[in-house]
């Protein structure tokens, strides 16, 4: 299977093309320096718009940032493309007595669940969606009560509600023999709450429909209002296993906001501790996925490295999961030439290890019947469901923020590649993870021997208000952190979409069609996380 | 097949002899901050504002840390110029103060072996993750006689991580009811125990213990697996109680 041509259109391009197409309807500013484009459109040229950026231009739909403002409702929809495109904002302004907008997921499938969530969330309706209701908030909360509306009190638990043991997905499949397995929201030893519900009518899953935000804990309204420091406490700490790409995305839009360069040093040691998390995170998928197929020597192998990089990660940066350590400006806390060398050390000796394992995997056929063309996930879905990270690296969209949108210590001549392959089954993520881990140890090693003498801490500055998207390629794939700091110099609108948001949107694609048994394992070598995907 | 039998023997036992003796390996355990004698008013009102999550505190003479809250922020540490002492272990486990007997409290079958249903009640997967390794080699509880099970129906004790968001309350008590008696409860991390960064707030509570009764608590953000054993061997009564600093009673959430 080739992956379909797919390269942006750069941004002068797309200006024209947007400019001899809706002559004064639409209008575009360019900030060429970021590289970054503004299209003001009216709700009425919305749908086209960016129907035209997805399907034309080839960029690929980041997140949806709805603003409420004291007289309109302000809706960011940010797209990315390739390298030198930088990103698009399409911004729509909409009086705050309509609460209707059109609904672009018929043209930008990507955005089906940002929608939804937008819809729960703020309560306002997108025209022509199929599905909204029930999403983020179960079903009891009643109607009307939105609690990111900037009149909702967040410091205090809401409990007019009671949920319902005994919901169902609205449509069931009706043929003879079917029936329906709800799975969770507790199941499997250490599994994380989700629910899911899978309908057969013998041996294959038909359809999976999942259920989420079990563990909305709601970061997004119980930053507003917060200063920086507590905010950056929930950056970091909504999904612990990626802490530090998140804190880092976060810490990026602060110091964009601000205007802050980072001392050298401190950016190209966010890059070693950020390849580091990485390296632990596909280790521990790789044990995940040798769990699942209840392979126990392998599981217990990539276990050992894993837990020897938690331990590795702790003895040089302090933190088991790399808690603490970005802050607004750089980092809290040094490595040392010493460290750096021990790091580049045991990594070398991890991959190794990692090596040997790929070697005999590949050649056990009892593990491989598990994986290989089980839960494919074919590339034009890939692409259309906007899928990010490992997972649609190995459907063969291989567009990673660290080199389209190339941040901090990224933009220096670094060597890695960027994986991809074309099956797009469970065992193409699994040659995916393995190439990304050696990649994340290949950057280790190439900065642990050449980091840049000096500060990890730029000197002390104002928060000023304004507003910036920061970004990264976090282990599971793309994050975007939108964040607005108000007057008083505390956040008034905070954004995250995690990659497993992205992802778990399109999880139906690979488990459907595959029989029961097939589900632990396809799940597996998707890796996601609910406590990222659910904030 | 063989090959994997093979490799499996060559990599030999990596399993931790705690709590046989005291595992000190690099890296088990983060580390935790530690009270001490005030010293001047000024450098220590900046030391309790430096605390995020309000774990520091003033009592009487002593500077003294609230472990239930902290969330391993780092900042009393690596900011003010006379940063807190950090200490080393891991026994971090402690039974809940109002309970102060627990040997034998479940009865003699749980000082043998006891099965585990581990419940994620909105947790970040930091916890969940540090669990998990208790199954893998380095730990492997199996050896302890203690066994992960995925039914509450046949689970001696609750393993809770996780502040309880909205959406789990009732899974949660409907898995602690499943349980039979006796039973117990174990709180995991900062979150299960005061809500830690997330509650309670619109979404989540203040922890566990306003769910369910909680017997034994075990901090840390997230709780290093040797953290856990000692928390598991306490609900078993089959390690002395350690001393740990006097507890403050929670109230409410304290902002910056």
């Amino acid at each position: 299977m080739q992956a379909p041509s797919n390269h942006a259109i750069k941004p002068h391009s797309l200006m024209e093309l947007l400019e001899s197409r809706w002559a004064g309807g639409v209008s575009v500013r360019a900030d060429i320096q970021k590289p970054l484009l503004l299209i003001e459109c009216g709700p009425g040229e919305l749908q086209e718009v960016c129907g035209l950026l997805v399907s034309h231009a080839k960029y690929t739909f980041a997140t949806l940032v709805v603003q409420e403002n004291s007289s309109h409702w302000l809706l960011r929809y940010i797209f990315y493309g390739d390298l030198g495109c930088g990103q698009v904002h399409v911004l729509v302004h909409q009086p705050k007595v309509g609460r209707v907008i059109p609904s672009i997921s018929a043209h930008v499938h990507a955005a089906d669940w940002h929608e939804r969530e937008v819809e729960d969330l703020f309560g306002l309706t997108f025209e022509g969606h199929p599905r909204l209701g029930d999403f983020v908030l179960h079903e009891k909360w009643p109607e009307g009560v939105n609690p990111m509306r900037s009149g909702f009190d967040a410091s205090v638990p809401y409990s007019r509600r009671e949920v319902d043991p005994e919901w169902r997905p609205l449509q069931i499949l009706q043929a003879p023999g079917a029936f329906m397995m709800p799975v969770g929201p507790v199941y499997s030893d250490y599994a994380e709450s989700a629910q899911f519900f899978l309908e057969t009518v013998g041996e294959d899953v038909v359809r999976t429909t999942p259920r989420f935000f079990y563990k909305y804990r709601g970061i997004e309204k119980l930053a507003e209002g917060q200063p920086i420091e507590r905010v950056l406490l929930m950056a970091e700490r909504f999904s612990g296993t990626s802490a530090f790409a998140h804190s880092l995305a976060f810490c990026q839009a602060v110091e964009q906001i601000c205007g802050v360069r980072l001392p050298v040093r401190a950016e190209a040691l966010r890059v070693l501790l950020a390849e580091l998390e990485r390296l632990r995170q596909h280790v521990s998928a790789i044990a995940g996925i040798c769990g699942s197929t209840a392979l126990a020597v392998a599981t217990s192998q990539a276990s050992i490295l894993e837990e020897e990089l938690l331990r590795l990660s702790c003895d040089v940066a302090g933190h088991r999961y790399l808690f603490g350590l970005n802050i607004p400006g750089g980092l809290s806390l040094d490595l040392s030439a010493e460290e750096c060398l021990r790091l580049s050390e045991s990594i070398k000796q991890i991959v190794e290890r990692l090596n040997a394992l790929l070697e005999m995997l590949r050649f056990s056929s009892s593990f491989l019947d598990r994986i290989e063309e089980v839960g494919i996930v074919p590339a034009q879905r890939a692409v259309s469901y906007g899928l990010v990270g490992p997972i649609a690296r190995a459907s063969g969209v291989s567009r990673d923020l660290r080199k389209v949108l190339p941040y901090g210590h990224y933009n220096v001549p670094l060597e890695f590649n960027i994986p991809a392959e074309f099956d797009g089954d469970g065992y193409a993520r699994l040659r995916v993870l393995f190439s990304e881990a050696k990649e994340a140890a290949n950057i280790i090693r190439q900065l642990a021997s050449a980091i840049p003498s000096g500060e990890i801490i730029c000197p002390p500055f104002e928060i000023v208000p304004g507003e910036a998207l920061g970004w990264v390629e976090a282990p599971l794939g793309a994050a975007f952190h939108w964040l607005n700091i108000g007057e008083d110099g505390r956040v008034a609108r905070y954004r995250v979409t995690p990659p497993s948001f992205t992802n778990w949107h399109g999880f139906h694609l690979a488990a459907e069609d595959f029989a029961f048994q097939d589900f632990p394992i396809i799940m597996a070598t998707f890796g996601l996380s609910n406590a990222e995907s659910d904030r | 097949m063989s090959k994997w039998v093979l490799l499996g023997l060559r990599t030999g036992a990596k399993t931790t002899l705690y709590p046989g003796s005291a595992e000190t390996a690099p890296g088990v355990s983060p580390g935790r901050p530690k009270g001490r004698l005030s010293g001047e008013p000024e450098s220590e009102r900046s030391m309790l504002s430096l605390c995020p999550t309000g774990a520091i505190y003033q009592s009487e003479d002593r500077i003294s840390v609230d472990y239930r809250r902290c969330v391993h922020s780092f900042r009393c540490m690596r900011g003010p110029s006379e940063p807190l002492d950090y200490e080393w272990g891991y026994e971090w486990a402690s039974i809940r103060p109002e309970e102060n007997d627990l040997s034998g409290r479940l009865g003699k079958a749980f000082t043998h072996s006891i099965h585990i249903r581990v419940l994620d009640a909105g947790a970040c997967r930091a916890c969940l993750s540090e669990i998990e390794q208790l199954g893998k080699p380095y730990y492997n509880v199996h050896r302890l006689g203690i066994f992960m099970t995925p039914t509450p129906r046949q689970a001696d004790v609750l393993l809770v991580a996780g502040p309880v968001t909205d959406n789990m309350r009732l899974p949660l008590q409907k898995a602690y009811n499943a349980m039979p008696t006796p039973k117990k409860v174990i709180a995991v991390g900062t979150c299960a125990l005061s809500g830690g960064v997330f509650g309670p707030s619109f979404t989540c509570g203040a922890g566990v213990a306003n769910v369910i009764p909680v017997d034994v608590e075990v901090t840390g953000c997230p709780p290093p697996p040797l953290a856990l054993i000692h928390g598991l061997l306490l609900a078993a009564g089959r390690r002395a109680r350690t001393l740990t600093e006097p507890v403050r009673p929670l109230q409410g959430r304290t902002t910056e």
